[in-house]
């Protein structure tokens, strides 16, 4: 709460409220940072972190070495090729150039579209007084009940009844129309932490909706919006489930989809799977460095309050 | 500038309960307005429906000659200046100011003078590529206030805009308001519940109490003439003292003896039971220290005080006193209702600081019988009330506005070779 709301006037009563989350802060800290703490952290970051380093190692082993013996046999016997890399991504059956972009045409307008109408949505739910309004609020976050597997084939189905299928259009809409009922609540949430004498103030001092929601509400919700787009974007860059059924045409198929061919109908180039993976990681990792500040943020930011 | 007329505002909220009910209230161009009364009394409410905030239920909103009831605040061509401030905390001190100028698509060379000449008036200078965050509260209050002059505003609206600070920085910032407010010469609606605020402050002063106008009237015509129990107990610090009393033909039977009434009050009380006296704390003195000459006009009597507190300028002085059942129901309720909290029933009496009279030990009080106003404990309603005298005060008040923000503003155009003004002319 202290790092996602902007710094404003303080208001009468909040300074209890911030004193307790304060020293529960205080208290959290103490024991996070004790010595038991720290040694159980850095037992649970090498359990997670060898298997990755393992695959690390592999994805630079030949080939013949990879079939034979494990990554730890590097240690005794090292030998380094970027072979596996090389044919990954230029080699002639698996293009992953072009499944690289297509992993990043399908992500991000799978990002942009529901932050987008979700931006919208929340505005509306949070500052515009309208009938059945808070009844309409809680059938849109009902919404996140119903599993996506269960939406799978009607969907398939009105794709293509409407001559849609084969098309981005599919992932993008299927991707939208899962991710916007926690965007939506999520959203809300933020705005309604905005105190409401900030948005009565634009309208004093001249604002329309238009510009209450781009010059006071977008700007502090920033972090808001760059919490949920990474969410959304490793989410979708790591997706298999609606990819395949949906954009497993040649032309539109992501990265993902076909690390997991890799395994399964190609089992003979499993050899590859490391390299592949790794390629896959790259981007997610980015985004994730360089985000998660934000990230960190935005998950904290629900969790305090209450 | 312009004056805001209301006619029989009325609002209702969703279960039927009139947080404001039927309010009448005219306020002139110019004129410093307040509205005051203890908390959910409705003065908020009844801002806010000034400003285009809330909805109207049922009356005219009348602002400059137009009704605007159905306005959007944006088309309301009002300020306000909200008690948290609410200043943008991710735009710098200059582009919070300039925000309602931008939004008029002022050009940018015109946006920097007004902003320029805010600031100067307000000495903010030195923080004009600041963030909000990084301001004190009295800085933050002056943003806020520098963001409702810069344009051409109607009227100034306040909602409790001082209670967020301290007690020192309060009484600088009251002084502030007042002072721009007489330069400026325009209508201001001011909401609080601090009654030092609403007698520094105000031309007129509106006592409010459930969504009801008790009393509109210069603060000394409140003081001086409250028209009901509810009026003469707020208004005041400390508060009146109510006395059960009485009358016997000419005279009053108190618990601090007896008080003769002149003709005029007799005639007014005459008729009743039970009465309650009201009696401000200085309206007592000790009977040691009072002229000679002075004593006929007054009273004396005998009594034991409770506690006394010496605050160098002035001293107080506690004395109990008995009360029937009705009467100390009664004072409890309407204690209550002005949100203090009355243990006992008790008499403050305020006697000079050079008094010699020690808590626990009876002393003798003279009570200057003058003054003090006799209340229906039934309807709560003045009966000594003088409404002449009280008009008088308030239209002397008034008087003095005029001549006040008349020479108020020669001067300033006078310092400014009359060319520019202020902004906000």
């Amino acid at each position: 709460m202290t790092t996602t709301t902007p710094v404003m006037a303080p208001v009468p009563g909040e300074a209890d409220t911030r004193g307790r989350v304060h020293s529960r802060a205080e208290r959290a800290q103490k024991r996070l940072t004790s010595r038991t703490a720290s040694v159980a952290a850095i037992v649970i970051a090498v359990l997670w972190t060898v298997p990755t380093f393992g695959l690390l190692l592999t994805s630079f082993r030949p080939e013949l070495d990879i079939r034979r013996s494990g990554w730890w046999s590097m240690f005794t016997d090292p030998q380094f090729t970027v072979d596996n890399y090389n044919q990954v991504l230029y080699g002639g059956g698996t293009d992953f150039a072009t499944l690289f972009v297509n992993s990043l045409v399908i992500t991000l307008p799978s990002v942009v579209i529901p932050i987008t109408l979700a931006l919208l949505a929340a505005y509306a739910f949070a500052w515009i007084p309208f009938k059945g309004r808070s009844v309409l609020f809680v059938a849109v976050f009902a919404l996140q009940i119903v599993p996506l597997q269960v939406t799978l084939i009607p969907l398939l189905s009105l794709y293509v009844d409407s001559g849609l299928a084969g098309s981005f259009w599919t992932v993008w809409l299927s991707h939208s129309m899962f991710a916007l009922p926690l965007a939506i609540f999520l959203l809300h949430n933020f705005m309604r932490e905005i105190p409401p004498s900030l948005v009565e103030a634009a309208r004093m001092d001249g604002a329309g909706h238009v510009k209450i929601f781009f010059q006071v509400l977008l700007p502090l919700l920033t972090p808001a919006i760059a919490a949920f787009g990474v969410f959304q974007f490793l989410w979708v860059w790591n997706d298999l489930l609606v990819s395949l059924t949906f954009a497993s045409s040649p032309d539109t198929v992501p990265l993902t989809v076909r690390l997991a061919d890799m395994v399964g109908s190609r089992g003979s180039d499993w050899y590859l799977l490391a390299a592949g993976a790794f390629v896959a990681m790259v981007v997610p990792l980015i985004v994730f460095v360089a985000l998660q500040r934000f990230f960190v943020r935005g998950l904290l930011a629900g969790s305090v309050k209450g | 500038m312009a004056s805001i007329e209301m006619k029989n505002i009325v609002k209702q909220y969703g279960d039927g309960f009139p947080a404001v009910n039927d309010v009448s209230l005219d306020i002139a161009d110019g004129e410093f307005m307040i509205l005051v009364g203890p908390s959910g009394c409705g003065k908020s409410t009844l801002l806010r429906m000034i400003v285009g905030l809330e909805d109207i239920t049922s009356g005219d909103m009348v602002i400059g000659g137009k009704r605007v009831n159905d306005l959007a605040p944006r088309d309301r061509n009002l300020s306000m200046v909200f008690q948290n401030y609410a200043l943008y905390p991710h735009m710098t001190v200059f582009e919070n100011i300039a925000f309602p100028l931008r939004l008029a698509k002022m050009p940018d060379d015109e946006v920097r003078r007004r902003v320029t000449e805010a600031s100067d008036v307000l000495e903010l200078k030195e923080h004009l590529e600041r963030k909000p965050a990084n301001l004190s509260g009295g800085q933050r209050q002056r943003v806020a206030m520098g963001r409702a002059i810069v344009r051409q505003a109607e009227a100034f609206l306040f909602d409790e805009p001082l209670s967020n600070l301290d007690a020192k920085l309060r009484g600088q910032m009251r002084t502030e308001i007042s002072r721009l407010q007489r330069r400026l010469g325009i209508t201001t609606v001011y909401v609080t519940h601090d009654q030092t605020e609403a007698m520094t402050l105000g031309d007129r002063v509106c006592v409010l109490r459930k969504g009801k106008i008790q009393q509109v009237a210069s603060p000394r015509e409140l003081y001086e003439q409250p028209v009901n129990l509810f009026v003469a107990g707020f208004i005041g610090s400390p508060p009146m003292n109510f006395l059960p009393a009485t009358p016997e033909g000419d005279r009053l039977k108190t618990p601090f003896g007896d008080i003769v009434l002149d003709e005029k009050r007799a005639a007014a009380v005459a008729g009743h039971e039970l009465l309650l006296v009201g009696i401000r704390p200085e309206y007592f003195e000790d009977a040691s220290l009072v002229d000679e000459a002075k004593r006929p006009v007054g009273s004396t009597f005998r009594a034991r005080v409770d506690v006394t507190e010496w605050l160098g300028d002035s001293q107080y002085a506690y004395i109990p006193y008995d009360a029937p059942d009705s009467i100390k129901a009664q004072l409890r309720d309407l204690s209550k209702e002005l949100d203090s909290e009355e243990l006992r029933t008790q008499a403050i009496v305020s006697i000079d600081a050079t008094s010699r009279i020690r808590e626990g030990r009876d002393a003798e009080f003279w009570l200057d019988s003058r003054k003090v106003h006799v209340f229906d404990p039934e309807s709560g309603d003045n009966l000594t009330r003088d409404a002449e005298a009280g008009a008088e005060l308030t239209r002397l008040a008034t008087e003095d506005r005029l001549e006040h923000a008349q020479e108020a503003q020669g001067r300033d155009s006078d310092a400014r070779g009359g060319a520019t003004a202020v902004s906000v002319g």
